[in-house]
């Protein structure tokens, strides 16, 4: 088991240098001179020089990358070039809200995905498995941005039920804060809901067939009992690695729906920041994103060996 | 242990050339039973027949401008209702299905372009490259794709094409991720290793007999993310981060409508549908030739 563990490690790492590689690369292809568009109209030399070697431009390219990630190392992921706010602390403020929202729209899938691909998997070719099938990938074929504006359309627009916009921290009010989070988190969690139950199916039939289920059914037990006690919990091995893979599907969306509702989250700072044309934080949210990406499947992939008993005693 | 492959030898040419013509019609028999698959084509065949004839299907001219006809409800001459400018609906669905089409196709084929000739050296030749393109892939996959799509298209500049390119870049690794594990799982093949022992050269391998054998699995692979690239740049338009303004495209429609989404739902109830349809379109014909080409998967 450890030794699947280091080797999980070991191919993280190198991983996460190459996408610091990436990410450090993004501002190497600006087009132009940054320095000289920072100078603007005053184009003096000695400021272009003092613009240069701040800005570290005037090292070799594997310099200035070391000296980026020596800055990375200790929490520096340098300075809004707009409001000159380091962008660490713009990320942490932010962060929050987009977890907030990725969890809810995570609960909702969970319950919607792991339950429709159960119900599909044990009524295998009747009427439930094949609504279960159309609706999970209409739910993989809608837009959620569209999803966002029809739910606003019906729900605040025509009925009046929730608010269309907006964001209230849960510790400044909790049911508020739910009430301008649930739809946003349900438009989030719909496709995720969607692709998981295909999943959920695809491996609650892998083991349906397996000769333990068969033996638990000549036993005499509950169908119930069967599907959710010996089917399920073998299941839940494969589902735990999608849900991780799922993850950056779930930062990817929520940068759409945080903009369709208009929610101050991290998404809501990339697209801000690419407008204001503000790199460093377009950079500082990229990197987050990879690394939390990595850390969560990297986690993901402990928790497989650990749920995996074949794995857990090599 | 030579004896097997050189005995394998004599039959790599008609086992490998007698085998696709008949997995082939097998296939395609099988797709033309699937009633979901076929509807899945007719809607790609539409979508494109649609976007060839642009300017002739179109009613009006797509960008221009009737302030007498602002935001104008659905109705004879107006099928879809007009835009916050006047504009038809209709007409501009039309020329925006090209759009949509083109960054569709051409970054998937960026991304094929990319990512399958350097899956297949990972995968055929191992070593040093393979560990360096795994480990690329494996980072550039680690960059959820609307992320990535979204930083590239920061960078390199606000237009279609760039959008393109950064899907192409954000979906290749993909590509190179399925042409490695099918080179590997071919190349060790009898018909691969009889090759090898009558003497062809690894450029002749690869292309006459480990290339046909990923291009079922790429050719699915590729029909998905269609799907996945067309909501991409619909995602990226809707972000004003693809097509610009006033050339038309759905996703580009969906964000000037979302600020009218009370007063005039039809600009948005439309567009959307039409990417919704288009991308389940794709996601039916790429399942479709996924049961057809590659069971295993299934």
């Amino acid at each position: 088991m450890w030794r699947i563990l280091v080797h999980r490690v070991a191919i993280a790492v190198p991983t996460l240098v190459l996408v610091s590689m990436i990410v450090f690369g993004l501002q190497k292809m600006l087009p132009g001179d940054p320095v000289l568009a920072l100078a603007g109209e005053d184009q003096d030399p000695h400021v272009i020089a003092t613009l240069r070697h701040q800005y570290r431009l005037d090292r070799p390219l594997p310099v200035q990358y070391a000296l980026w990630v020596r800055d990375l190392m200790h929490g520096d992921l340098g300075k809004s070039l707009r409001t000159g706010v380091p962008v660490s602390a713009l990320i942490a403020k932010k962060l929050p809200v987009t977890l907030q929202l990725a969890t809810l729209a995570m609960t909702i899938a969970v319950a919607i995905g792991i339950t429709a691909g159960i119900l599909a998997a044990a009524n295998r070719g009747r009427a439930l498995d094949h609504a279960a099938n159309v609706l999970a990938l209409s739910g993989m074929s809608i837009p959620n941005f569209w999803l966002g504006i029809l739910l606003i359309l019906v729900v605040s627009v025509h009925w009046h039920w929730l608010p269309s916009s907006g964001y209230v921290p849960p510790t400044e009010d909790l049911w508020l804060s739910v009430k301008t989070m649930i739809m946003p988190a349900f438009v989030l969690g719909a496709a995720l809901g969607a692709q998981l139950m295909r999943h959920t199916r695809s491996a609650m039939l892998s083991v349906l067939h397996a000769d333990y289920v068969r033996t638990a059914r000549a036993k005499g037990l509950l169908r119930t009992t069967v599907i959710v006690k010996h089917a399920f919990r073998n299941a839940l091995i494969p589902i735990v690695t999608v849900l991780a893979l799922l993850f950056g599907e779930l930062l990817a969306g929520a940068v759409l729906t945080e903009q369709v509702f208009t929610i101050p989250g991290f998404g809501k700072l990339i697209v801000d920041a690419v407008f204001n044309r503000d790199y460093a934080v377009v950079q500082g949210v990229v990197l987050v994103t990879a690394v939390s990406y990595i850390a969560v499947n990297l986690f993901a992939d402990i928790v497989y060996v650990l749920l995996n008993p074949k794995l857990r005693h090599r | 242990m030579a004896t097997v492959p050189v005995a394998a030898s004599a039959s790599p040419s008609p086992s490998a050339s007698e085998a696709p013509p008949r997995r082939r019609r097998r296939a395609f028999a099988k797709f033309a039973r699937n009633r979901a698959a076929l509807a899945g084509a007719a809607i790609v065949l539409i979508v494109i027949a649609v976007a060839a004839l642009a300017p002739w299907l179109s009613p009006f001219d797509p960008v221009q401008a009737d302030f007498l006809h602002v935001r104008s409800a659905p109705d004879g001459t107006h099928w879809f209702g007009t835009d916050e400018l006047g504009r038809d609906i209709v007409s501009r669905m039309i020329w925006g299905a090209r759009a949509s089409l083109l960054a569709g196709v051409i970054s998937v084929a960026v991304a094929v372009a990319i990512g399958l000739p350097l899956g297949l050296c990972a995968g055929y030749f191992g070593g040093l490259i393979d560990i360096v393109v795994s480990r690329v892939a494996d980072a550039l996959l680690s960059i959820p794709f609307l992320i990535l799509a979204i930083a590239l298209a920061a960078f390199l500049g606000q237009s279609l094409t760039n959008a393109m390119i950064a899907i192409g870049i954000s979906a290749m690794p993909r590509f190179v991720r399925l042409a490695r594990g099918q080179a590997i799982a071919v190349k060790s093949e009898e018909y691969v290793e009889g090759a090898r022992a009558i003497g062809l050269d690894d450029a002749r391998i690869v292309l006459r007999y480990i290339l046909p054998n990923v291009l079922p699995p790429i050719i699915v692979q590729a029909s998905l993310t269609i799907a996945t690239a067309i909501i991409a740049e619909a995602s990226l338009s809707f972000l004003g981060l693809g097509q610009l303004p006033p050339a038309p495209s759905w996703g580009s429609m969906l964000n000037t409508a979302k600020d009218f989404a009370g007063e005039a739902p039809w600009m948005s109830i439309f567009p959307g549908a039409a990417i919704f349809l288009t991308v389940l379109g794709f996601n039916l014909l790429g399942d479709g030739l996924r049961d057809a080409l590659d069971p295993r998967e299934h």
